[in-house]
């Protein structure tokens, strides 16, 4: 009932809006002014061009000053560090260009409203001038493109000897993690053997796999180079951890990678932020169906010596009894697991060139 | 106010031509044969170019208004994402439970959003009605090269209409996996239900309507090559023309390509292929596929992504040039630097997909290609901006509704085409990737400045289209009401970017990275209702004037292209006489020497002598 009343408002709102403009349609014809000329509305409209220049130029940047602390997450990588700046320069760069050209076009459209008797300045073109603001222009670009490019080769690039490896796999609608162990080398991985028990696939007739292990969170040390390999189980999902400025594809069937260095710990953010619950988090960035928006998995940001304790106290799945009865039996039902020559020399290509030579030096002496 | 300058005579068929038998084209008073057409054909199945420019406004309009609803929805979820949302079961049933929006619709409310804002707006509604409409009137043809093949191209699109808009009734709901729909997700059922049914309509319905896309491409690019009057040259075209003829040659090389990836989705969804599908466990089960690769797609739907959101700004880009100039009385500055520039980011436009691919997982090679193609692209776009600037200083403008969206235009450009900048440069796109930062990009370039291009349009060739004017003073508050609402929404979603919070989130409440901005989320939700709601000012003001507004006269704007010497109402084959010949460019606005600020593009330079340029004296015998 209260939604009929409310829809015979809004309708007779509508007719009696329709009415008063007709109502000032026809006095206008009737006074006369209705034949189009060009008058006040003409200078209403000059001035607020104007007026929409001033307040909105100050709202926009009261508003930016306002809210840019809240825009900024803190930034805990060697890259990270480095992209900012680069971010705020080009800010500034378009930020400058954006001035300019909104003021030229606010003001034109103000000081060359129509004037009585005024005829406009027949200037068809300048070629010069089309030459000065295609180079400037393109000075500016290349100047942009070289630095980028320069930051782009080194962050894609190969990641340092020494780097940490972690492994997480994105599924709808968690991250798994797993991490290579002793060895430091990732074991065998194929999704024919995943089952509940063995959600990552592990193939267990692959000596490499039997000391890597899973864990609930990701730990990594300060100050250490990090490579994160990143897969997907079923759909595209993406790696995102806004404060290290990381973010890369899962992708099913194709194994991607980022590196970086973490420089600022979870607790000494934590202290920094005034913020005792503060976690870095990673965040599922590509559209993944339902759960898309809740794939958090926490990183956790060690001092080297927490680090290597930590990695001390983990289980390797071989000592995962359910795991081992399952692959077990997946390994009999699909044929493979068999120690298959083609699975790890796959494998090892994947991981070839990725691993670190030199292992984190507190590590070896465990 | 401009005298009326002795051209009509010229319209007419110049002095001294017989009278020809179709002078008059009054429907109600006039029994020709041939233009007792039924109404089937005279309005449904017209090969008229001007009545299927008509269907494609009306339909595009349509779109817009479902497409502006679907924003309205899922802005509520995400404005206020605790709220109970019961009382909206009447209208979405199953969706809504517990009060709350189901997430799997939500996603699907954010993919048809896009695929409709996208496709059927902005593409069909925009290329579809202005290409149909101005490019005869404005090169001095009849009709299109083929009234038939035109006549198909709007059909098709009314096919894919239907079938789209069905899908979003259907029980496991429309297609949900993005605009975008990568696989794997919007191959497999399991993984999100609109893969199923919905996806298998969206798909159909795509095809349909990339027939469409090639039907009246073709068509376009013919007319223009073929068909333009005596003395139309290339270099005399108004850049309406040239926009729209650069628009048509991009679709027809690149809407194939999606049709090739849309072809080898099907096949991987229907046929158990693997094309883009490899090493995937799902829903308890591990799929047979090997060997595809979700890149592929990837590759495919951006080689016409990138140059589908230029098809969708040129054509607004022509139209802006040729109000400008019309409205400030004054030449468009640098018109062959603005056909230039056209030229250059049409080709430009092939080589810059792979930026939306940046992070994912591609050789970063292939990132510092596109990389450097997509920053070089950014100075022709410059390079229109400063021109539009040129053609302003020291004008005399006349703010017309046209005229008023015509300026939005340019501003929503700059704002939303600098921050292209910042995404276009790999290594910072690695933190704004699928952020609202992007969101926000081309929001203000597409959502905005194209949407406005539309606005200009319409506004400026109403009079032509249905021999009346619309009500200014609805188009000022209109105007006023849309450019405020799109920036309050657009400028702030900035921030929220920037902050790296992700899109096509149902909501951010899990995570604490990204909590600090539930305010200005609200704030935004409530912008873009509100100017959603300001459209039906335009609606109301399009819809009334047709039936009621001011008759307009031949020109009542004073311009010099041809369009305006037709006569008020163009009839069937556009001139009752013979078609016009043109000497001149089309932006002799305030010529020194001239008694009037404007001269149409077929007055022969023999009938201005206090005017012409040195060369032109030798054109004028």
């Amino acid at each position: 009932m209260t939604s009929l009343t409310i829809l015979l408002v809004l309708v007779l709102l509508l007719v009696v809006f329709g009415l008063l403009f007709r109502l000032q349609i026809l006095t206008a014809i009737f006074s006369g002014s209705y034949v189009r000329q060009i008058g006040t509305s003409n200078r209403i409209n000059a001035v607020l061009m104007l007026v929409f220049m001033v307040v909105g130029g100050a709202a926009f940047f009261w508003s930016f000053a306002e809210n840019f602390s809240k825009m900024n997450p803190p930034i805990a990588s060697i890259h990270g560090h480095a992209m900012e700046k680069m971010f705020w320069t080009t800010m500034t760069v378009i930020g400058i260009a954006f001035v300019i050209t909104q003021a030229l076009l606010f003001v034109y459209s103000y000081k060359y409203q129509y004037k009585e008797g005024r005829r406009a300045y027949f200037f068809s073109h300048n070629n010069k001038i089309e030459v000065i603001w295609t180079i400037i222009p393109a000075i500016v670009m290349a100047a942009l493109i070289f630095a980028g490019w320069k930051a782009w080769t080194r962050i894609t690039g190969p990641a340092p000897k020494n780097a940490v490896v972690v492994e997480v796999m994105g599924k709808q609608f968690n991250w798994l993690v797993r991490y290579p162990g002793r060895d430091m080398k990732l074991g065998v991985v194929n999704y024919r053997l995943i089952d509940a028990s063995n959600e990552f696939g592990f193939d267990l007739s692959d000596k490499a796999a039997m000391d890597d292990f899973t864990a609930s969170e990701v730990h990594v040390p300060k100050g250490h180079p990090v490579l994160i390999k990143i897969r997907s189980r079923d759909v595209l999902h993406a790696v995102y951890m806004p404060h290290f400025r990381v973010q890369m594809y899962a992708v099913p069937g194709m194994p991607t990678r980022f590196w970086f260095t973490p420089t600022t710990t979870t607790d000494e953010m934590r202290a920094k932020l005034g913020n005792p619950k503060f976690n870095y988090e990673l965040a599922c960035n590509q559209i993944c169906g339902k759960g898309h928006f809740a794939m958090k998995l926490n990183i956790v940001v060690d001092e080297p010596d927490d680090y290597v304790a930590w990695f001390a106290a983990q289980n390797p799945i071989s000592k995962n009894e359910d795991l081992m009865a399952s692959f077990k039996q997946m390994s009999k039902q699909t044929g493979l697991g068999k120690g298959n020559s083609q699975d790890a020399k796959a494998s090892a290509i994947e991981e070839a060139g990725e691993m670190p030579a030199t292992p984190l030096a507190a590590q070896s002496s465990m | 106010m401009a005298t009326n300058l002795p051209v009509s005579a010229q319209s007419q068929g110049g002095v001294g031509t017989a009278p020809v038998p179709h002078t008059e084209h009054d429907d109600h008073l006039h029994d020709h044969e041939h233009h007792d057409q039924h109404w089937l054909w005279k309005y449904v199945f017209s090969q008229d170019h001007k009545m299927i420019a008509r269907q494609f406004l009306i339909t595009g309009m349509v779109w817009a208004i479902i497409g502006g609803m679907l924003s309205s929805l899922f802005r509520l979820q995400l404005g206020w994402p605790e709220a109970t949302l019961d009382w909206l079961q009447p209208v979405l049933g199953k969706w809504i439970e517990g009060g709350k929006l189901n997430p799997e619709f939500y996603l699907a409310l954010v993919t048809m959003h896009g695929t409709i804002m996208v496709f059927f707006v902005l593409t069909a509604g925009l290329s579809g009605t202005f290409s149909n409409f101005l490019i005869p009137l404005q090169v001095g043809a009849r009709d299109m090269a083929s009234g038939f093949m035109n006549m198909l191209s709007y059909w098709f699109f009314f096919l894919s209409s239907v079938i789209m808009f069905c899908s979003l009734f259907l029980e496991t709901g429309p297609a949900a996996a993005g605009w975008t729909i990568y696989p794997p997700l919007s191959a497999l059922p399991q993984a999100i239900p609109g893969s199923g049914m919905g996806m298998t309509m969206w798909l159909v319905s795509m095809v349909f309507f990339i027939v469409s896309q090639l039907l009246g491409g073709v068509n376009y690019v013919t007319t223009v090559i073929n068909m333009r009057t005596r003395g139309m040259s290339m270099s005399k075209l108004p850049l309406t023309i040239w926009a729209f003829f650069l628009t048509a040659i991009l679709g027809i090389l690149s809407f194939p390509v999606l049709f090739s990836a849309a072809l080898l989705l099907v096949f991987d969804r229907s046929f158990g292929t693997s094309f883009f599908l490899s090493d995937i466990y799902i829903a308890g089960q591990a799929l047979h596929n090997q060997g595809g690769s979700p890149v592929l797609f990837q590759h495919l739907f951006w080689f016409l992504g990138h140059p589908e959101v230029y098809i969708v700004i040129m054509p607004a880009m022509g139209m802006v040039s040729e109000i400008l100039a019309t409205n400030a009385r004054k030449p468009i500055f640098g018109y062959r630097a603005m056909i230039g520039s056209l030229i250059g980011i049409s080709l430009l436009s092939f080589v810059v997909w792979a930026h939306h691919m940046f992070v994912t997982g591609m050789n970063p090679f292939l990132g510092s290609v596109f990389m450097f193609l997509t920053l070089i692209i950014a100075v022709p776009s410059g390079v229109k901006v400063f021109n539009w600037l040129a053609t302003l200083w020291r004008g005399n403008i006349r703010f017309t509704a046209a005229m008023l969206f015509a300026i939005g235009f340019v501003s929503l450009f700059i704002s939303g085409g600098l921050t292209g900048i910042i995404l276009g440069n790999a290594t910072l796109d690695i933190q704004m990737h699928n952020t609202y930062f992007v969101v926000a990009h081309f929001h203000l370039v597409m959502g905005s400045s194209a949407f406005f291009g539309l606005f200009a349009g319409v506004y400026h060739w109403f009079p032509k289209m249905f021999g009346r004017m619309m009500d200014e003073k609805l188009g000022y508050i209109h105007f006023w009401l849309t450019f405020i609402g799109v920036y309050l929404v657009f400028m702030p979603m900035h921030y929220v970017g920037i902050a790296g919070f992700p899109r096509r989130y149902y909501s951010w409440t899990g995570f604490d990275a990204f909590s600090q901005f539930a305010d200005l989320n609200k704030f935004i939700s409530i912008a873009a209702i509100l100017a959603f709601f300001a459209q039906f000012v335009f609606i109301f003001n399009f819809f009334y004037s047709i039936f009621r507004g001011r008759r307009a006269t031949e020109n009542p704007w004073n311009s010099t292209t041809l369009e305006w010497t037709t006569p008020i109402e163009p009839g069937h084959g556009n001139w009752p006489g013979e078609i016009p010949a043109v000497y001149r460019w089309p932006y002799d606005y305030s010529k020194p020497g001239s008694e009037v600020d404007f001269i149409p593009q077929n007055v022969p330079y023999s009938q201005t002598p206090s005017s012409n340029l040195p060369y032109e004296r030798e054109l004028s015998e």
